[in-house]
């Protein structure tokens, strides 16, 4: 294989342009161009989420009107009713997918998983090039989504990410709105089992000599384990979403009562993709935190195997555990025991990687550099979100909690909070690598302490507004609810702010071009792509290293 | 603008202060019956048994556990932050295995999850197996309102109404914005009341925090809950399954009287009930 690789490299002229990325083939090309498109996403999905903190800051209706009026021509109540549930469904499809996703396994996982493993590059890259392409034809989808009917006389669906039926098929939302989006996520899904296919193979296939899969580094592992969520998860949402489709198309009647479906197995077959897809989203961001508290504590990873198993025990039970979403659709008792049970089991393995991680700690020597601070915060964060999630997993208790502000604050401490500040930490930790610049490291900082403080300020709360028994997806609320969900608002206005310090951050970075170096971590930074010149050539690893050692 | 009355800022610290105190104090002492509280921070006041032993699970179990949980973990962190830093500590450990630690953290967890498992099955059980009844009440969940039906019994034909919230001009004083009714329904205090839940259009979820009840109304099915209020008041829920775009405004109240108060409001809704079905069956019959 290197001598194939050498052979051809002399014919590979660096594109430029246009050849350079539409064309591309360069897996880090790919990451990078996925790095931008989830920056650009986030954007977006971030800033309906402040949208829809500026409407809840007070009781009754105030800004939506306004949005309508911008996007759908009507600034009546009733369509800022309906545009607030557009908003609430397009943030979470928006965020989940576009975002997050494409960020930790397209973006990070391009750039790193060959590299962590001396691969040249992915095993398929022509298909690694279509993964990437296949998403913003997928987001393009669910923007026009919000701008056809949905509900009559209604423009965008508003039913939440998670498209019950009847609320999603021609009793509640005949338009083409639903369409538009059944297409957007069976476009994004193709774009992530491909992607995962290419990855599966790359992580079997092209190992550099030496490399076992038990010397294989974390982050490597991390996405291995998502890739077999996704391509066993995906394609059970791709075919419920297909009966959707055929539903509200064809006649036919899945979910449909009336004709003999039922409405509760399009919400198995969901869940039975929707669990698995919250480890997707956040297993990654697992496997880079590792890598950044052993670097900065100079020391190697506390109970690696036990790191990499527990991975691999999170997603098997996170497959057996889909029905905690649906402990209120009249489940018998005995299935609902049994989803408590296996729901319970997972905060096992979670509780490994947090005592672990701290343990890799212990005994260290740690330098406070931005990305330590922000893995520091993510250990925090995910705790907090991982104990409110051991609640949420008692059926008798989630009767009081579910479909509550108590659950939006679970899955943001363990999303927003959890699955974002892992991002943001393997950001500042790869891109001197990526970008062969340094970026401001006093800002950095300060950008982690505003968006602590903001989105705690947002989502702490919202524990307190869950408990009281405060819905989810209402645009309005009783006035008992008004405090919390002010500083709710102020919170999320902090959140947003720290936003356009990470934005100045990128700018300042690229403008000042402070140089830095192959290896700016020190000697706690061991992995390959701390061998290679910042940023890395075009093709790496032409004679493939060889591993020696362990380094566990 | 909002309809709401503007707060000054002085106004909305004061409350929060008031809410941390409460906080502190432990707010379950201001908790109002059958709604929330300005500002509060726990659960709703629990009248029936089953909402009486999520509260005891959750504020007496699980709230304690998780909490102390999170501060060891917050303690850890500040501890290795303090000791391990590079200027206290220049010269790692090269430690990356100790048995016993990684023995214990696997099996502590696992036995605290026991110690959670064995109330919040007994709650789960309690919850499910709906106990011999003494009225059942078949609710039914629509865009935008809950219509309820009452069997017949021997005092009564069978009857039913539909629950509309009333809209912000219909508000009389003591109604409560986004909350009451025109029609509640009405059960008595101490009896065992069965559920029968359903939906006619798009799946909704019929709740009520004080009584302990979340249970989905899906077209097609018959769910089933119950309660047994043992206090006499309102209460108010909010439907808790996303169906368009008056999802906020289809609440729930229900009243829970006295037995002779209940049989009263029986023979008196049944003749007013009887009246408004005539009038809407024409009104439909028209359109």
């Amino acid at each position: 294989m290197a001598t194939t690789a050498a052979a051809h490299h002399e014919a590979h002229a660096h594109p430029t342009g246009l050849r350079r990325y539409l064309f591309s083939t360069n897996h880090k090309d790919i990451g990078t161009l996925y790095i931008w498109f989830a920056i650009f996403a986030g954007v977006v999905g971030g800033l309906m989420s402040v949208a829809m903190r500026m409407e809840l800051a007070n009781p009754g209706i105030g800004v939506f009107p306004w949005v309508s009026q911008m996007l759908a021509g009507d600034g009546s109540i009733d369509a800022a009713k309906n545009m607030y549930n557009v908003f609430i469904t397009a943030h979470g499809v928006i965020m989940i997918f576009f975002m997050v996703m494409p960020a930790l396994i397209g973006g990070f996982g391009n750039w790193f998983v060959p590299i962590m493993i001396g691969a040249p590059d992915m095993a398929f890259p022509r298909m690694n090039n279509i993964s990437f392409w296949l998403l913003p034809a997928a987001f393009s989808l669910l923007v026009l989504s919000m701008f056809v009917e949905g509900s009559p006389g209604m423009q965008g669906f508003g039913g939440g990410w998670v498209f019950y039926p009847p609320f999603s098929s021609n009793t509640g939302a005949p338009g083409p709105s639903m369409d538009f989006i059944i297409l957007a996520l069976h476009v994004a899904g193709a774009s992530s089992i491909l992607g995962a296919i290419n990855f599966i193979t790359t992580i079997f296939n092209m190992r550099a000599p030496g490399m076992t899969l038990h010397k294989m580094p974390l982050f490597a592992w991390s996405v291995l384990v998502t890739a077999f969520l996704l391509v066993l998860s995906l394609p059970v949402l791709a075919g419920a979403i297909t009966m959707l489709l055929t539903d509200r198309n064809f006649g036919t009647t899945f979910f449909d009562p009336a004709g003999g479906g039922d409405p509760i197995l399009f919400q198995h077959l969901f869940w039975f993709f929707g669990h698995p897809e919250v480890y997707i989203l956040i297993l990654p961001g697992f496997g880079l935190i590792s890598h950044i508290i052993s670097t900065f504590s100079r020391k190697p990873i506390f109970g690696y195997l036990g790191m990499a198993y527990a991975m691999v025990a999170i997603g098997f039970v996170g497959f057996v555990v889909w029905a905690h979403h649906m402990y209120t659709v009249g489940l018998s008792l005995n299935t609902q025991r049994y989803f408590v049970f296996a729901t319970m089991v997972i905060a096992v393995p979670t509780g490994v990687k947090i005592f672990s991680w701290i343990a890799t700690m212990w005994g260290g020597s740690i330098s406070f550099r931005a990305p330590m601070v922000w893995a520091i915060g993510f250990i925090f964060l995910f705790t907090v979100g991982g104990v409110t999630g051991v609640v949420l997993a008692n059926a008798g208790v989630d009767r009081a909690l579910h479909e509550t502000y108590y659950v939006v604050a679970h899955f943001h401490y363990t999303m927003s909070l959890g699955a974002v500040f892992s991002i943001f930490a393997g950001f500042y930790y790869w891109f001197p690598k990526m970008s062969g610049y340094m970026y401001n490291e006093a800002m950095a900082k300060a950008h982690f302490w505003v968006m602590f403080i903001g989105i705690n300020l947002t989502f702490f709360p919202q524990h307190f507004l869950g408990l009281a028994g405060m819905p989810r997806r209402y645009i309005d609320y009783p006035d008992a609810y008004a405090l919390w969900n002010y500083w709710s608002s102020i919170g999320s206005y902090l959140s947003a702010f720290s936003v356009l310090i990470f934005l100045y951050i990128v700018a300042d970075a690229f403008m000042k071009k402070r140089v830095a170096g192959d290896n700016p971590w020190g000697v706690g930074a061991t992995t390959l792509e701390w061998t290679l010149p910042s940023p890395p050539p075009f093709h790496q690893f032409e004679t493939l290293p060889r591993i020696t050692g362990s380094n566990h | 603008m909002t309809k709401a009355a503007k707060h000054s800022w002085s106004a909305r610290a004061g409350a929060t202060i008031a809410g941390l105190a409460a906080l502190l104090a432990g707010s379950a002492a201001l908790a109002a019956a059958g709604y929330a509280d300005p500002g509060q921070m726990g659960m709703q006041e629990s009248v029936t048994p089953i909402a009486r032993e999520i509260r005891a699970l959750h504020d007496g179990v699980l709230m304690p556990i998780i909490t102390i949980i999170t501060l060891f973990v917050a303690a850890l962190l500040a501890y290795v932050i303090v000791k391990f830093n590079d200027k206290a500590n220049p010269t790692p450990s090269r430690t990356t295995h100790h048995t016993g630690l990684e023995v214990a953290w696997t099996v502590i967890p696992v036995l605290i999850l026991v110690v959670i498992a064995v109330p919040s099955f007994r709650l789960l059980t309690r919850q499910i197996s709906v106990p011999a009844s003494d009225l059942t009440v078949k609710v039914t969940g629509r865009q935008w309102y809950w219509s309820y039906d009452y069997p017949k019994t021997e005092q009564a034909a069978a009857f039913g109404f539909d629950s509309l919230m009333k809209a912000d001009n219909e508000l009389k004083p003591g109604d409560i914005r986004l909350l009451s009714v025109d029609n509640e329904a009405v059960v008595p205090v101490g009896k065992t009341v069965k559920l029968l839940v359903t939906s006619s259009d798009v799946i909704h979820s019929f709740t009520i925090p004080s009584f302990g009840v979340r249970i989905d109304a899906v077209p097609g099915r018959m769910n089933e809950s119950w309660f047994r209020a043992e206090k006499e008041g309102l209460y108010y829920g909010q439907c808790s399954k996303i169906c368009g775009k008056d999802h906020a405004y289809m609440p729930i109240a229900f009243r829970v009287v006295s037995e002779q108060k209940y049989a009263e409001w029986v023979a008196a809704h049944k003749k007013k009930a009887d009246a408004a079905k005539a009038q809407s069956a024409d009104a439909s019959a028209a359109r």
